[in-house]
């Protein structure tokens, strides 16, 4: 049997490669949906160069889009996960080979000598967000996020009084401000409540959602329905060229807020909503969950 | 919405020819370039120096590709558009000293190059955003490359394209504007949301 760490490095290699090469099925058909139902000729004409797109890229095997992002890594682990030590090593691992082998664009950058690794790893890179849980297994996702869609995030420290209209119109004029920028048609992430970072950390953690499952809880499922009609109406259309289909799906989130502060954040994914999960479970075997290997 | 199969050296009647919304699918020589480029380009162009390549009649493409080296040959793995805004402080000034005529990009561009088109008969197009499968697949050979120095995603590539698209034509010589009419809409749009929403946007 491998060593545990050499087993989490394998698998977070594996999920980087499939995620930046192969889209998840939802995503897939969301396209291809949307594809169906434009009428705009030019939205279609985008929305086929999309399709083609990922097919050529799952042919070839290379990556959908040149920019391969930033790789955020969500890790849920067992607190009796064997080698749980040595987690934080075997990604940094994984992504540098996966750097060189799939390959992916160096794209980790000093914010202030401008210093490029090469290697997309740096301080604060790939990003990691634990999640410690009782048991011996470990969750893996991985979330390939690019800049052309991460610079569009909003955070808003919004008036508690104006309650679900204030929340509405942020996310509306989200999109509105966003136009053509991080590629339409996208995904959005909205985080409700809780601090400032924490609505941050649920808007993104939510990108890793599958579209078409509706929310556990029902009342956010109807919110979730309402933004992405009105997200639609505005007509941005695919690439910013006018159309149905703006927003492929809208993920909710939510945490308990103070009572005089009301943060909501907004996050986007590009048409290339780039990400893959796997477990490991004890015996050292893994699952697969958003792609087959 | 029409459809062009065009070639490069592009003239200034064939470029006035074209509409919004019509779409190309283009041959010839493309040059990359990102705002560095750009950058050095102009200062060029000032100093009446010669780039390595005359750039009259040819297109632009905001890229900063990936590519390796097969063979000591260079190879083009991906080449998506860039955000074409970021070269809008600079572009006018382009057009102006280079004598392209077509600019292909990303999300649109503003009044000063919408202007400088009109002007001088150059048209901007969009090509699909994170498309760099299919536009690395239209590059049949990589020409030359100019300003190394400034870093593969950055440098200024020659590559020989055939059919690269669809390109679709967003600002025209006539004034249009298709990103521009879009904005217009989607104003529109968002007095339509607010009452629905029941909320003020
Ligand atoms: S926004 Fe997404 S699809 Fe568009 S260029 Fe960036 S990574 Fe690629």
């Amino acid at each position: 049997m491998l060593r545990q760490d050499k087993v989490v490095e394998e698998v977070a290699f594996e999920l980087v490669r499939q995620a930046v090469i192969f889209l998840p099925q939802d995503v897939k058909a969301a396209l291809q949906r949307a594809y169906t139902e434009e009428t705009s000729e030019v939205a279609r004409t985008q929305l086929q160069t999309i399709l083609d797109n990922v097919a050529l890229a799952e042919k070839k095997k290379v990556p959908i889009c040149q920019d391969t992002g930033n790789l955020v890594f969500f890790v849920k682990v067992g607190a009796e996960f064997e080698g749980i030590d040595c987690v934080e090593n075997a990604l940094l691992a994984a992504v540098r080979r996966a750097t060189v082998e799939v390959p992916l664009r160096p794209n980790a950058v000093h914010p202030f000598t401008q210093k490029n690794s090469g290697d997309n790893t740096g301080r604060g890179l790939p990003e990691i967000h634990w999640e410690l849980v009782s048991g011996k297994t470990l969750a893996l996702s991985v979330l390939v996020k690019g800049g052309g869609s991460e610079n569009f995030s909003v955070l808003g420290l919004l008036n508690p009084a104006e309650g679900l209209s204030a929340l509405k119109r942020f996310v509306v004029d989200a999109v509105i401000r966003a136009g053509a920028q991080p590629c339409p048609p996208t995904i959005l992430g909205v985080g409700v409540g809780g601090s400032a970072e924490l609505a941050l950390h649920l808007a993104k953690k939510a990108l890793l959602k599958p579209l078409g499952e509706p929310n556990e809880d029902e009342s956010l499922d109807c919110l979730e329905q309402e933004l992405l009609e009105a997200a639609n109406l505005t007509g941005i259309g695919p690439m910013g060229m006018g159309g149905r289909t703006t927003v492929l799906g809208v993920h909710l989130d939510y945490a308990f807020r103070h009572p005089a502060s009301f943060p909501v954040a907004v996050m986007f994914n590009c048409w290339a909503a780039r990400h893959a999960s796997a477990r490991i479970e004890v015996d050292g075997s893994v699952k697969y969950l958003t792609h087959t290997k | 919405m029409a459809k062009y199969d065009l070639a490069t050296p592009l003239s200034e009647t064939q470029i006035r020819e074209l509409k919004v919304y019509d779409v190309v699918y283009l041959s010839g020589l493309v040059v990359t370039a990102r705002d560095q480029a750009h950058l050095r380009a102009l200062d060029f162009f000032k100093e009446n120096k010669q780039l390595s390549i005359n750039l009259e009649g040819l297109a632009v493409f905001h890229c900063g590709p990936v590519l390796k080296k097969d063979d000591n040959q260079w190879v083009v793995v991906a080449a998506g558009p860039t955000t074409s805004t970021r070269m809008e402080g600079v572009e006018a000034e382009f057009i102006a000293g280079s004598k392209v005529r077509m600019v292909i990009g990303k999300g649109g561009m503003g009044q000063r190059t919408a202007e400088a088109m009109v002007k001088f008969g150059a048209v901007y197009c969009a090509f699909t955003g994170g498309a760099a499968v299919l536009a690395a697949q239209a590059v049949k050979r990589v020409l030359g490359v100019q300003w190394l120095d400034l870093g593969e995603p950055e440098a200024m590539w020659q590559f020989e394209v055939d059919k690269f698209g669809p390109l679709v034509v967003a600002i025209d010589t006539h004034g249009g504007n298709l990103f521009s009419d879009i904005a217009q809409k989607v104003e529109f749009n968002r007095q339509i949301i607010s009452q629905k929403l029941n909320c003020k946007l």
